[in-house]
This record gives structure tokens, sequence and C-alpha cells, in this order.
């Protein structure tokens, strides 16, 4: 007689139903995936009940950190070499082809021309240090060493139908806004987006 | 757990005996896999877009002194100086050199308080002057950012003006001398 084999039951599950639900919403999520960029700062900004979108292409991003430092940013890989190329040759600063292909990777920047083929070595030779170096920002202040300037220039030169926004951070002060706002003012670029978070508008409210 | 039974291989029997070929697949690993993925994009993308807010300012070039252009009215006009730690300063249809903007000088807190004093100033203003003749508001909202006020601050008054629907406002950074004489040290 063999020794009494006690029946294993395991509690199986039917799996299908779940499978389908996580494959469902898996799709769902990589039909409406927008990869976050990296930034060269982290902006938190303020929020408006505006309802206008932000569009997806043909934008210059001019971003205020909130310790006052302005970066500046793109979209488009292309328009970004070509933006370097105007400015290497108007500023008379050279870049190798690799460092072009460094820059046309980096969603915004904020370091000054002169430095700019030095930190782009840095994204040439060693990949990894160039997100943990310190980006002083893009001068603003003085009209001679307007450098956001020139860049918006160069910019819209290698694009013209680029549509400019402004994303400030909270706590960034108001006098930096308004350099950024004159360098765009002399340039005869009188109208402009601000980036914002969004908000419900207060109840009853109704747009018109 | 997992088995996928292979019948059919019944030639060596001598029985022939129809196996039932059970084709169920365990799914949990794939369930697993799924879910993961899942994680991976709801962490690496950006759900909520964030949205524009549009502001066009006045043309610089433009010789401003060949323009004919015409005071405003005191009395139509509401000031609000952004100032420091998220305090606004209204001058409520009072001119700066008015001898009575010193204690008219109001102060008030962002959100709901800064909206009733617009729809407040907007009201009187639409009592006192009715509307133009193209049927708007004769309302004026100046904004004026002082040094120490932030972003945020010019967003929000901005976005005040969206939800009060004032559509004349203007975005001013110069203080006039009457101005700076009025608020002092808070206009630092």
């Amino acid at each position: 007689m063999p020794a009494l084999k006690p029946k294993r039951n395991y509690p199986m599950m039917d799996m299908t139903a779940m499978c389908d639900v996580a494959f469902l919403l898996l799709t769902f999520f990589i039909l409406t995936a927008q990869f976050k960029s990296q930034d060269a700062a982290t902006i938190e900004t303020p929020s408006s009940i505006s309802a206008i979108k932000v569009p997806d292409k043909d934008i210059m991003i001019i971003s205020i950190g909130k310790d006052g430092k302005v970066y500046f940013g793109v979209d488009n890989p292309a328009t970004r070499v070509a933006m370097l190329e105007n400015i290497s040759q108007t500023e008379g600063v050279q870049f190798t082809d690799k460092q072009k292909k460094i820059f046309s990777l980096q969603a915004n920047f904020g370091v000054p021309i002169r430095g700019l083929s030095q930190w782009l070595q840095v994204g040439a030779t060693t990949p990894d240090k160039l997100k943990e170096i310190n980006q002083p920002g893009i001068p603003t202040d003085s009209t001679a060493q307007n450098e956001l300037a020139k860049w918006i220039y160069q910019a819209r030169r290698a694009n013209s139908g680029l549509r400019i926004a402004i994303k400030g951070d909270n706590v960034a002060k108001f006098p930096v806004f308004k350099d950024v706002m004159g360098s765009l003012q002399a340039q005869n670029i009188n109208k402009f987006n601000l980036i914002t978070g969004t908000e419900a508008p207060p109840q009853g409210w109704k747009a018109d | 757990m997992a088995e996928i039974a292979q019948g059919g291989g019944g030639h060596g029997d001598k029985k022939v005996r129809s196996k039932k070929a059970s084709t169920r697949v365990d799914m949990t690993p794939m369930v697993d896999l799924g879910f993961l993925l899942i994680t991976f994009f709801i962490l690496a993308t950006t759900l909520s877009k964030p949205s524009s807010m549009s502001v066009a300012v006045p043309d610089k070039q433009t010789d401003v002194k060949n323009q004919e252009t015409e005071p405003l009215k005191a009395s139509k006009v509401l000031t609000l100086f952004l100032g420091k730690d998220n305090t606004v300063w209204a001058l409520d249809r009072i001119a700066a050199d008015d001898d009575k903007a010193k204690t008219d000088l109001k102060k008030v807190s962002y959100g709901p308080d800064l909206r009733t004093l617009i729809f407040q100033s907007q009201a009187q203003v639409d009592r006192e002057h009715g509307k133009d003749d193209k049927g708007l508001s004769q309302f004026v909202c100046v904004i004026k950012p002082l040094k120490s006020s932030t972003y945020k601050n010019m967003v929000d008054a901005l976005d005040e003006m969206a939800v009060t629907k004032s559509k004349r406002y203007a975005l001013v950074d110069a203080l006039t001398d009457k101005e700076k004489d009025l608020l002092g040290d808070k206009a630092n």
C-alpha cells in the first residue's frame, strides 16, 4: 500500500482578465506618453486659470530659476545646432562636431557663450559629469553683455516660426523677469507666453 | 503551476487514450511584466500638460512722444503695487499725488481679498462712468510689481485680471516720484 499522499491543491487563479487590464493600461500610457525632458534646473511654475496649452513644437523656452538664473532652450535638436552655428559665426567661437552633437541633446542650458565650449567639452569627454556641473545662467542684465538677446535672435534666425514662452519659478524675483522681458522687447517681440500650471477657475466663472 | 500539457505523443503507449490537451498558460509573469511597464510609463511621463498665459506688451520702439495719448482719469484706475511677502498695496480710484492717497493705501493679500477689491472697484467705476462707446467697461487696472515681488506674484495678479474679466490692464514696472514717496520703504 503506497503511503497516503495528501493531494496538494494549489489555488489557481485565472490571470487572463488581469493581464488584459494591465496591457490595456500599458497601451494607454504608451500612447499618451510625453517624456520628461532633462532640464538644467527644476522650476516650479505658478498656476493660472488659463486653458491655453503650451504648443509642442516650434517653441523656445526661457526659464527663470529660483535663484534668478536664466536658462534657454529650443525644442528641436536641428534648430539647436543651427542656432549654435549662428552664434559661432557672430561671436567667433569655434565648436567641434562632437560638441555640436552634445549641444543638440541639451533641452536647455544656462552657460555664457565664453564658457560654452569648455562646458560642451566636458559633455564630449565625460558625458556623466555634464549634469553635475553647476550652470551659472545666461547673462541678461546689461545691454552690451545681454547674451540672452543674442540667443533669441539667433534662434529666430534658425527657425523664424519659433514661439516664445517664459517659464519662471514661483520665487524668482520680478527684476529678473523684467530683464528677460526687456531682451524680448528690444527685438520687437511684444507677444509671448508664460508657462503656468493649471488651476481650476473659481465657481461660476465662464470664459468669454 | 505553469503547465502546458503536451498531448498527442501517444505512439509508444499501448493503450491509446485520447488525452485531453489542456492549453492553460500561466499568466502571472505576463501580468507582472505588464504592471512593471505601466509603472515605468507612469513615472517617466508628465501627465498634466502645463498651460500658458499669453501676454502682450506695448511696443517700445515706437516714438511715444508723437502719439497723442489721453491721460487716464484717476477715478477709473485701480493701481496695485505688488510688494514683498505676498502683499499688495492698492490705490483704489485715487491718484498717488492726492492728499488722501496716504491714508487710502490699502494692504491686501492675494486670493479672495484681492478679487473682492477688484470686483468692488470695477462695479464702482461702472456705476460712475458707465460703459464707453464700444460697450466695454472703463475700468483700468495698473499692475506695478515692485523690486521685491516674485514672479508668482505677477502671474497671480495677471490671473486675477482673467478671473475678474478686467480687459484693460497694464503691467508697468517704473514708479513715478509721487509713488515712490507714497510707498516709502515698501518700494524696495
